[in-house]
């Protein structure tokens, strides 16, 4: 038993503060953006998901530049890209699709410049990596109080707007209809979800970050078929790849290269893909294993659907 | 029952739509439309895809404003949030990944417009179950919708708009993409809920032969204009003619209604070989 346990944690492994404080900021962003990421899944907005982290870069980047958090500039450019995006992109699907590229885009631009300035006016390239790419054990401890009180906040308007969001993302009509605020729910949503993005940018790169907002919460979706449940197993998914992530990686300093170690976002958006995968294997198995016992007991009720004369029109 | 019934007074009519017009993009949907439904009754909203059915019910919602005439809900005028109407919309579609099961769906008609989250979990847990029961969907309260049939959803989405206890159904095209068994069995459930609820259900359809069992009442809409009464009064060839603003028959056979268009047909109604019935071309099976 101890030798597994040394197998698996590296010497030095319970030791380490950069460990600590990345167990507890990947705890707290992964259980924000499963909870939130099941919105954007069931909503279909993981496009503008992916772009709110990407347009973040640019944030993310001018900060550095300003000497500030990055933090703070993925979390301001991605708001300021949710409400751009609400705003071009109106009502219709197509639309909003068109925006959100055009949006994203230009953030891209925006960050190709900021990561420009940002190499040769600190002469390293290392910052493109970490705003891009993210890296746990870099992440400030400083920062600690403001990550785990901005959760605290997304997950308390989450819940506020639980219910008017389950009922929006089924039918918007149907919610109109209720007298929810249907246009400023779905700006509030985006919002919350621009701070998503943004925390997981922090921790596993503005590129990476939908991994962590899309891919738990997808996988929750195959597991549970109630509302709050997917809410919990997307978080509890998102805190199990991160925290194997940031055991792998630590572990990888003993890999080749010996001595530098595998980056920790890797590790995170590939356990997440596994998660992904193997949920999809689990939900094939049971439905195969539901169709062979209903193959043996025949259906209940045969629908009729005999063709009757004149009925179309 | 196709019996003759009184005329509605304005009094305790629980719908009263007086003289409404809508203009959406320069053309006019909806042209001094004014009919009126009482409590409990089963009323048809008859009209070819595209006629303004759909507007209707929004103008009805309050999700739509129209540009002249008023519409009383229950005696009063028109809220944005009326918890006197319950509402299928048309077309929902429900995503097999929607984390939702039949009875979640259900539970939001009660509180999906509220914030925060629900409480009382035993109580609400029991209207849900009572509501269930009601349209007879106990067996798939727990799965998924996604996965459900259409005519299994259609209870659900009915169930949902009736346990907030409405006094006015409204419910747009609930029967369009129905096999015929789950079209009657919806048709069946509704107008017991009208009969036992007290509940003014009223039903939008391009067919008008599911509803002839049961309907008290309908309103034709052609063109944007309205005709209203019982189904004897409306569905003739001098009302329907002066509605489509040209010549039209009324066929009745076999206990079904057929609406036949002159040779030219009026405009924006579609046409169709009907099997089984001996008519030439120009015949449209309402």
């Amino acid at each position: 038993m101890n030798q597994v346990l040394r197998a698996l944690f590296a010497p030095g492994f319970f030791a380490s503060d950069p460990v600590h404080a990345a167990l507890v900021v990947g705890a707290v962003v992964a259980l924000v953006t499963g909870a939130v990421g099941v919105f954007t899944v069931i909503r279909g907005q993981a496009f503008a998901g992916h772009a709110l982290g990407e347009v973040g870069s640019a944030g993310g980047s001018a900060a550095f530049l300003g000497g500030a958090n990055p933090l703070w500039g993925f979390m301001g450019v991605a708001i300021v890209a949710a409400g751009l995006i609400e705003l071009l992109g109106l009502h219709r699907p197509r639309a909003r699709d068109v925006a959100t590229g055009l949006v994203l885009g230009a953030g891209l631009g925006l960050a190709a410049l900021f990561l420009y300035l940002d190499a040769t006016s600190s002469s390293t390239t290392g910052v493109a990596v970490t705003i891009l790419f993210g890296s746990l054990f870099a992440v400030s401890q400083q920062m600690l109080p403001s990550i785990v009180a901005l959760s605290a906040v997304s997950l308390v308007v989450l819940a506020v707007c639980y219910r008017m969001l389950l009922l929006s993302s089924l039918s918007s009509d149907l919610a109109a209809a209720r007298g929810v605020p249907v246009r400023a729910l779905g700006i509030a949503y985006l919002v919350i979800m621009a701070v998503a993005v943004s925390l997981a940018a922090e921790t596993i790169g503005a590129i990476l970050a939908t991994a962590l907002v899309v891919g738990p919460p997808a996988t929750a979706l195959r597991l549970t078929k109630r509302p709050g449940g997917a809410l919990v197993v997307a978080g509890l998914i998102g805190v199990a790849a991160v925290w194997l992530g940031i055991v792998l990686a630590y572990d990888s300093y003993y890999w080749p290269p010996a001595g530098h170690g595998w980056p920790v976002s890797f590790f995170v958006v590939a356990l997440v893909f596994l998660f992904y995968l193997a949920a999809g294997a689990v939900t094939g198995m049971t439905q195969a294993r539901r169709s062979r016992r209903s193959e043996r007991a025949p259906r209940r009720t045969a629908s009729g659907c005999a063709e009757h004369p004149g009925d179309a029109a | 029952m196709n019996v003759p019934v009184p005329d509605p007074s304005a009094d305790d009519a629980i719908l009263n739509v007086d003289g409404i017009s809508v203009w959406l993009a320069g053309r006019e949907v909806l042209h001094d439309v004014r009919f009126r439904i009482m409590p409990g009754e089963f009323t048809g909203l008859i009209g070819s895809n595209g006629a303004g059915k759909t507007t209707l019910f929004r103008v009805i919602l309050g999700l739509q404003t129209s540009s002249t005439g008023s519409v009383l809900v229950g005696g009063r005028p028109l809220t944005h949030r009326n918890p006197i109407i319950g509402y299928v919309p048309q077309k929902v579609f429900f995503d097999p990944d929607m984390p939702l099961r039949a009875r979640d769906v259900v539970g939001l008609g009660l509180d999906g417009h509220r914030l925060g989250i629900p409480l009382d979990w035993g109580r609400r847990r029991q209207a849900v179950d009572a509501m269930l029961d009601a349209v007879d969907a106990r067996r798939f309260a727990d799965a998924r919708v996604g996965n459900l049939s259409g005519g299994e959803q259609q209870r659900v989405l009915i169930a949902h708009a009736l346990i907030s206890r409405p006094r006015l159904l409204l419910l747009d095209e609930p029967l369009a993409n129905l096999d015929i068994g789950a079209e009657g069995e919806v048709v069946a459930l509704l107008a017991r809920i009208a009969r036992e609820q007290r509940i003014a259900v009223f039903i939008s359809a391009h067919d008008v032969n599911p509803l002839l069992p049961v309907m008290d009442r309908l309103v034709y809409v052609a063109a944007g204009k309205t005709a209203s009464g019982t189904t004897a009064e409306v569905i003739r060839a001098e009302v329907l003619s002066a509605l489509y603003g040209q010549h039209v028959d009324v066929l009745r056979v076999h206990g079904r209604i057929l609406v036949v268009a002159g040779a030219e047909g009026p405009p924006g109604v579609t046409f169709e070989e009907t099997d089984g019935v001996a008519a030439g071309p120009g015949v449209v099976s309402l």
